[in-house]
């Protein structure tokens, strides 16, 4: 039993899941009831995906050591792409795929800068981030094209599905992304080299490890994960906006620290992430609720960024400390 | 030089000949040749900088070599990475430990070397059950006894980390074995175990390369002295045929 404390004690998402229900249940009473509504629970499932996407790429890349500030510029160059190549008269399978694929070789560019120069990749993302967003703007010549959308499966995207309408289909994609990407890091020897790469270095390149190729995949992933949230954050709007994602990438790497990652690599999950995506989206949606002035909000995350990470490191010192038989 | 065969007729494990290493200008490795011979312990000594880190590091494909040549069992190697080093039976265990402190025994124990239950393209699903089982058979066969295989590396003493490492080397079947400044950073009960190791290497038939800096450990467990100094060999001798105070004096 007190082997089991320890061990979730350890655990790096348990401040995050902890906050999290307190949260709920602070915005439930709140709200006065309306927060746990049918109604507010559709808008909460609703947005969530997009940033929750966002938040599993960025902490899969954090744990493996490395870091990417321009995904929130990729997550509007991927739509913006594909809303120009539409207006080209593409179909939209292929003007999506493009617009990923785009992504995918930002990714690339953000990993192979990175390792070949030796640089941080704090530096390198921070260069792309401008970049890109400036592209975003170029490509739509200062008019954001509109979507045509007849020509576009919504129901696959962003139309409410399942019992009382609760879920758009965003969820669906959201839920089958993160699955996948937790066994990828829990369950594969991938993921195995991932957390190795991002804990040691120098142990991970010493057993043969491929680290670079390790850290590009990552940095392909997160970047491809940022663009298909943007292209779904624009299938629901209906327009590609440049400005979409700004500040999105400080919000993803709050989101995976409040879950639990650490930004030194090697620690963290991605559950946690989406914990910590959840929490932000819990927070501004019950803000609203509860009617306090909504420019709190960046102080409550900011706040609550701070509180995840002390709660964290002191959970685990307690985890530590507690004594069970010896190893 | 000939490559390959020693004095005696018997072909040496590996044979390194006029090996060159720079960094960045330096002339770090000045043309060394050695033989190691089949379950041997050899013992390499020398000061920071004498070039002994470079040499191994070569032998473990850490860092490619500019020139010489490397012979595995009478047959030219090429070691460009640690992988070629482990495919041909070398594995290392680092002064740093080659370890991750926030991964589990079993993980570690299988790191770049996973089993997998099914695959494709090179990514596929562990058997964590058969890393569980072997980690823990093959910790016991090093004699060090751990409580659970999915205890966090970072929980484990330096000596335990060391067993682990070495209990690694051993599962993958080596036949020659490096250790880099394992001692170092031990306390005395965790370096007599070290040391009994390294001399029951030759009953497993494997060979065994140690680096330290301290003599008295190399005196109590190998069975050959190299010393080393400025990039060259400056004596190489069986311990039987020579003393501390020999070595010191090459130093």
């Amino acid at each position: 039993m007190r082997r089991l404390i320890k061990i979730s004690l350890q655990k790096p998402e348990l401040a995050a899941a902890l906050l999290l229900l307190c949260l709920i249940i602070f915005f439930q009473v709140m709200s006065q009831g309306v927060f746990l509504s049918l109604a507010n629970m559709r808008g909460v499932f609703g947005l969530m995906p997009e940033m929750a996407l966002v938040a599993i790429g960025v902490t899969l890349l954090m744990i493996c050591g490395e870091f990417d500030l321009s995904v929130g510029s990729v997550f509007a160059l991927s739509p913006m792409a594909m809303a120009v190549l539409m207006t080209m008269g593409w179909g939209f399978w292929p003007a999506m795929l493009t617009g990923l694929l785009v992504c995918a070789a930002i990714g690339f560019i953000n990993g192979w800068l990175t390792i070949k120069f030796a640089i941080p990749s704090f530096i390198t993302t921070l260069g792309m981030l401008f970049m890109a967003r400036s592209l975003t703007i170029v490509i739509s010549g200062g008019f954001p094209p509109r979507l045509k959308a007849d020509e576009i499966p919504m129901w696959l995207f962003v139309e409410f599905v399942g019992p009382g309408n609760l879920f758009r289909a965003s969820f669906l994609w959201f839920v089958g992304i993160a699955v996948l990407v937790a066994l990828l890091l829990s369950k594969t020897n991938f993921g195995n080299w991932v957390r190795a790469t991002g804990g040691f270095l120098p142990a991970a390149n010493a057993m043969g490890i491929p680290s670079s190729k390790v850290k590009i995949a990552c940095f392909m992933i997160c970047s491809v994960l940022a663009g298909l949230a943007g292209t779904i954050q624009v299938l629901r709007l209906g327009s590609p906006l440049p400005s979409i994602g700004e500040g999105l990438e400080l919000a993803a790497v709050a989101a995976a620290v409040i879950g639990g990652t650490s930004l030194l690599g090697g620690i963290g999950s991605i559950t946690g992430g989406i914990i910590g995506a959840i929490l932000i989206r819990v927070i501004d949606n019950g803000m609203v609720l509860s009617q306090v002035n909504s420019n709190w909000f960046k102080f409550a995350i900011g706040a609550l960024t701070i509180l995840a990470v002390v709660g964290n490191s002191w959970l685990r010192k307690r985890g530590r400390a507690m004594k069970v038989e010896t190893v | 030089m000939s490559a390959g065969v020693a004095a005696n007729g018997e072909q040496p494990i590996i044979s390194v000949r006029n090996l060159h290493k720079w960094y960045s200008g330096v002339h770090a490795l000045k043309g060394v040749s050695l033989d190691f011979k089949r379950n041997e312990a050899v013992g390499l000594v020398g000061d920071n900088g004498a070039g002994k880190s470079t040499l191994i590091s070569i032998l473990a494909g850490l860092h490619p070599k500019d020139e010489g040549e490397i012979f595995v069992e009478g047959r030219p190697a090429e070691i460009n990475k640690p992988r070629d080093a482990m495919n041909l039976g070398i594995e290392t265990i680092y002064q740093y430990n080659s370890m991750v402190p926030n991964m589990s025994i079993a993980r570690n124990m299988f790191i770049g070397r996973e089993p997998m239950k099914a695959a494709f393209m090179g990514v596929g699903l562990l058997d964590e059950a058969r890393m569980r089982a072997e980690s823990v058979a093959a910790i016991a066969n090093v004699d060090l006894h751990l409580r659970s295989p999915d205890a966090l590396v970072g929980e484990l003493s330096g000596g335990q980390r060391q067993g682990v490492a070495i209990a690694r080397a051993m599962h993958f079947k080596s036949k020659v074995m490096i250790l880099d400044e394992p001692t170092n950073h031990l306390s005395v009960k965790e370096t007599t175990k070290v040391i009994g190791f390294v001399k029951s290497l030759k009953e497993q038939n494997v060979t065994g390369i140690f680096i330290s800096h301290n003599m008295h450990h190399v005196f109590a467990c190998c069975d050959r002295v190299v010393a080393m100094a400025l990039g060259k060999v400056v004596l190489d001798k069986p311990i039987s045929e020579t003393s501390i105070e020999e070595v010191h004096d090459v130093l």
